[in-house]
């Protein structure tokens, strides 16, 4: 065994004793449980912690390991090695800020991934086992399974319930393409395990999960070849968006593929053949791993809903009222499991609604909440609210006010200067309806537009923000400094 | 003066770079081009351009447009790979001897539809009983009724952007501002089979009204795409719903989106040499080729032929001469201006008074003005022609006032106010 696989073997462990305790015992159910929590990850965590706090009887049950997809295979390993194969970007084109380019830059994959175990383990004592027992929550480790309206089993054992929350996560979709399955691929529940980055790799998805692997894997020193089956990335995103991402794609190093279907793939060797086709032209490339980021799919399976008269779709997930009531009142779902929009964020939003509405009699609607979203390639792609297409769909007449970052000067200092920030206000007002932010942060200036647009305060009122200064989020400023313009130009017309 | 001269020597690339017989046009003055459709479509609106202004006999013009039209009507319509075109439409290029699709290129709804404006314009501009005139007319009117545009939507709302014999149509349509209101007008106008009423506005739905640079427009990056409808339709005055909306028309937004052009290189982002208020201009043209140089700081990437736009790229330094000059009409004071500007700074540019695709003073070549395009666009030299026209004397502007089509199809997307009534 070499170093690099015990230190791997050793991290495994630990994180299992956090995340799923090799001795852990299940408690011995009695009574009825105020609230039961299906699945670990943000919502069920959330949730079950949360009813423990309102002095609830709360059961929380997982099939594997307590953190769901976030902490195991998706925003913690996949922005941990972003962060990691930024730096080596940035080292290996640092001339623009006037540093000499480093030599002999070595291109550490196995460090790279020891660092994600790491942070793995560490995120995970937050929401460890014991933690969750001490702080009042009955944790069952098995496979759960509806038994009545008001009854679940984990591996045989009963549990009676007054409320349910089902927050089962989902799973990557499998792309069915002819000799996919036979020659293997990765996904991201698979591909954080690997300990050195493919000479040769096909991305097949241009969505966000395809785009930030795809860089990553670039800046890695992996050959990357991405196949995207419409004309731009991140389909639905601003169209000025998606063509920066592309070009930043293209300056990293990648092998783009536009229009393009993979069709077939077979072994040669040890490595992988794959045809795609475009338009009327085929071609075949020839790579170490595939890795597919086509969209995921709602864990509905092995559960026996039907018991619970909970209805679903294997496509769409469990389906739930505004109040995110499944079709048995006293169940509820949250997350990835009912959601179109599955982000971490959307489930812990989600998860803490029900406890509003399942334990506190509240009434909170999923269709008032205002979502923010972020796809993390360098730059980011952030946003927040309505985009002009859904906005004219409603007869909302827009206005966009756009600053483009190569004009903030902290953008400028910084070197980052690809990207923009739009703000769309309803014409005639200042009332922000949605927003795009394309930067190296986008993630974090998405936030101040989120506040804005959910608690109603317009980009006019934004301008009288002070902002500090230098800043990136100057750029937020600057756009109500053009909104006031434009009104005081039309004033005095 | 100035303009006159550079109008001519535009105007003598369809003299020089077309083939009698067929009427076809080289998509470029390179050795072996293909024809383009589109360049065929402008060279038939710069023929009356070249009668008005004494450059061609009425006779001469004629027989060229005559030779093209007679050449499209006979051309094979089918789903055989090398057809000239299918459904009344065309490929984008075609062999400039045997008319057959060349390059295995697309048939092009965009560029089918600019060649049919400039079929429509010969059939108003010759109007003459002559049998040449009363011919032109006819096969004008057969090859536009022709079109099967209810095909062109392929099921969805919007048109598609083209088809392929073999594979269909591509999986996707217009979205977003672009050159399109002129296939949704003469598509609209179909007294055969016309577009879906909503079509329009389905496509107009993707339309994004920026504040860019203290500048409100219909935003669109590339230069060509505030020109290409215009060439052809008077956007002065007359609005559709969306310009009604913004209190404003696409002539006015062409205005706009040209000070922005300008302001993008006052502000030179990218710190390229030669940008300033008095050298603007990106679009779709051809540029230094693929590649990265080292530059100070860090690198520089550079492109070939591309959709260069403002103000979100991409940017390598290339300047589109040709397009900066067609904004002509809208933005005159600061289009003279530019023309000047090239004049003086670049006479090695400018001494044959014909504007290149592109050229790059980034790259270093024969000269200040740096790497520069080797030849001439067909579609280039024809905007010039036309805009400098327009600008001058507005004929295709009234020509097309004249074509029922226009007015129809206009209508039928909703314009209403100034000429239209």
């Amino acid at each position: 065994m070499t170093d690099d696989d015990a230190r791997a073997q050793a991290d495994a462990t630990a994180l299992r004793e956090n995340t799923h305790p090799p001795a852990w015992r299940n408690p011995i159910p009695s009574g009825t449980y105020d609230f039961v929590v299906l699945g670990a990850g943000p919502a069920g965590l959330l949730a079950a912690r949360g009813a423990a706090t309102l002095g609830r009887r709360v059961a929380l049950i997982e099939r594997d390991l307590l953190g769901g997809n976030r902490l195991h295979v998706g925003c913690v390993p996949s922005k941990a090695l972003i962060r990691t194969s930024r730096l080596y970007a940035r080292m290996s084109d640092p001339q623009e800020l006037g540093v000499p380019r480093p030599r002999g830059i070595h291109i550490d994959v196995p460090a790279a991934m020891q660092r994600i175990r790491r942070l793995q383990i560490r995120l995970s004592r937050a929401d460890s086992a014991y933690r969750l027992r001490d702080h009042g929550v009955d944790v069952y480790f098995g496979a759960a399974r509806f038994a009545g309206p008001a009854r679940i089993t984990v591996d045989g054992v009963a549990l009676r319930f007054k409320k349910a929350l089902i927050a089962t996560g989902a799973r990557p979709l499998a792309p069915a393409i002819s000799g996919l399955v036979e020659a293997g691929y990765w996904t991201n529940e698979n591909v954080f395990d690997l300990a050195v980055a493919p000479q040769r790799l096909l991305v097949i998805g241009g969505g966000p999960l395809g785009c930030e692997l795809a860089q990553a894997f670039c800046r890695l020193g992996s050959q990357v070849i991405i196949a995207q089956d419409e004309p731009m990335f991140l389909p639905g995103e601003e169209r000025d968006a998606a063509q920066i991402l592309s070009d930043s794609l293209a300056r990293d190093g990648l092998e783009i593929h536009l229009n393009t279907q993979v069709v077939a793939v077979r072994k040669q060797g040890e490595l992988k053949v794959v045809d795609l086709i475009s338009e009327d032209r085929k071609s075949s490339v020839c790579v170490d791993e595939i890795l597919t980021g086509i969209g995921r799919a709602p864990n509905v399976e092995n559960m026996d809903l039907e018991a619970a008269r909970v209805e679903y779709d294997t496509r769409t997930g469990i389906r739930v009222n505004d109040y995110l009531q499944t079709t048995n009142a006293r169940i509820y779902a949250a997350g990835d499991v009912c959601l179109t929009r599955k982000f971490a964020h959307m489930a812990d939003a989600t998860a803490r609604m029900v406890l509003r509405n399942a334990l506190m009699r509240g009434r909170r609607r999923l269709s008032t909440l205002t979502v923010p979203w972020c796809t993390y390639t360098d730059p980011e792609i952030a946003h927040v609210g309505l985009y002009v297409r859904e906005a004219r769909e409603q007869s909302i007449a827009v206005e966009t006010f756009t600053v483009l970052m190569h004009d903030v000067d902290r953008a400028v200092t910084d070197g980052d200067e690809e990207g923009f920030l739009k703000i769309h206000v309803k014409q005639g007002t200042d009332e922000i309806i949605g927003a795009t932010v394309v930067a190296p942060h986008a993630g974090e200036m998405i936030n101040e537009l989120c506040l804005a647009i959910t608690a109603g305060i317009g980009l006019g009122e934004l301008g009288r923000v002070i902002h500090a200064y230098p800043t990136q989020a100057v750029a937020i400023k600057m756009a109500a400094d053009a909104y006031y313009r434009a009104r005081l130009r039309a004033a005095a017309r | 003066m100035l303009l006159a001269r550079f109008q001519r020597a535009a105007f003598d690339y369809f003299l020089n770079h077309g083939n009698r017989a067929n009427g076809l046009i080289a998509d470029t003055s390179r050795p072996s081009a293909p024809a383009s459709i589109a360049v065929v479509g402008f060279a038939l609106a710069c023929y009356p351009v070249g009668v008005e202004r004494g450059w061609m006999t009425r006779v001469e013009a004629a027989a060229r447009t005559l030779a093209t039209l007679r050449f499209f009507w006979s051309s094979e319509q089918s789903e055989a790979a090398d057809a000239t075109g299918y459904q009344g439409f065309y490929y984008h290029f075609l062999d400039m001897h045997s008319g057959r699709r060349a390059w295995q290129s697309e048939l092009s709804l965009i560029d089918s539809t600019l060649l049919l404006a400039g079929v429509l314009t010969a059939a108003v501009y010759f109007s003459e009983d002559t049998r040449a005139e009363e011919e032109i007319r006819e096969l004008a009117d057969a090859l536009y009724r022709r079109v099967d545009w209810q095909w062109a939507q392929g099921g969805a709302p919007t048109v598609r952007q083209a088809w392929k014999a073999g594979s269909g149509f591509f999986h996707y349509g217009w979205e977003g501002y672009s050159e399109a209101i002129i296939l949704y007008v003469l598509g609209l106008a179909s007294p055969t089979y016309p577009l879906s009423p909503a079509s329009y506005g389905a496509w107009t739905a993707t339309y994004q009204w920026e504040n860019v640079y203290d500048q409100q427009f219909l935003y669109a990056g590339p230069l060509f795409i505030h020109q290409f409808s215009h060439v052809w339709l008077d956007f002065d005055g007359i609005q559709d719903e969306f310009m009604r909306e913004k209190g404003s028309d696409y002539f006015q937004n062409s205005r706009r989106a040209t000070y922005v052009q300008r302001e993008f290189a006052l502000r030179n982002p990218h710190d390229f040499t030669g940008y300033d208020s008095e050298c603007w201009g990106l679009s779709a043209n051809e540029g230094p080729g693929v590649g990265t140089v080292s530059a100070h700081p860090g690198e520089r990437r550079f492109f070939g032929y591309t959709a260069r736009g403002v103000p979100f790229g991409p940017d390598d330094g290339t300047i589109a001469p040709c397009a900066a000059l067609a904004s002509l009409p809208f933005a005159p004071q600061i289009v003279l201006s530019f023309l000047r500007t090239l004049c003086e700074r670049y006479p090695q540019l400018t001494q044959a008074s014909r504007l290149p695709g592109g050229f790059n003073p980034t790259v270093a070549g024969n000269g200040p003005q740096g790497w520069v395009s080797e030849g001439y666009f067909g579609l280039d030299q024809a905007v010039i022609v036309l805009m400098i026209e327009n600008y001058r004397s507005q004929l295709i502007w009234q020509l097309m006032r004249r074509c029922r089509y226009i007015v129809t199809g206009l209508q039928r997307a909703g314009f209403s106010g100034g000429w239209l009534g």
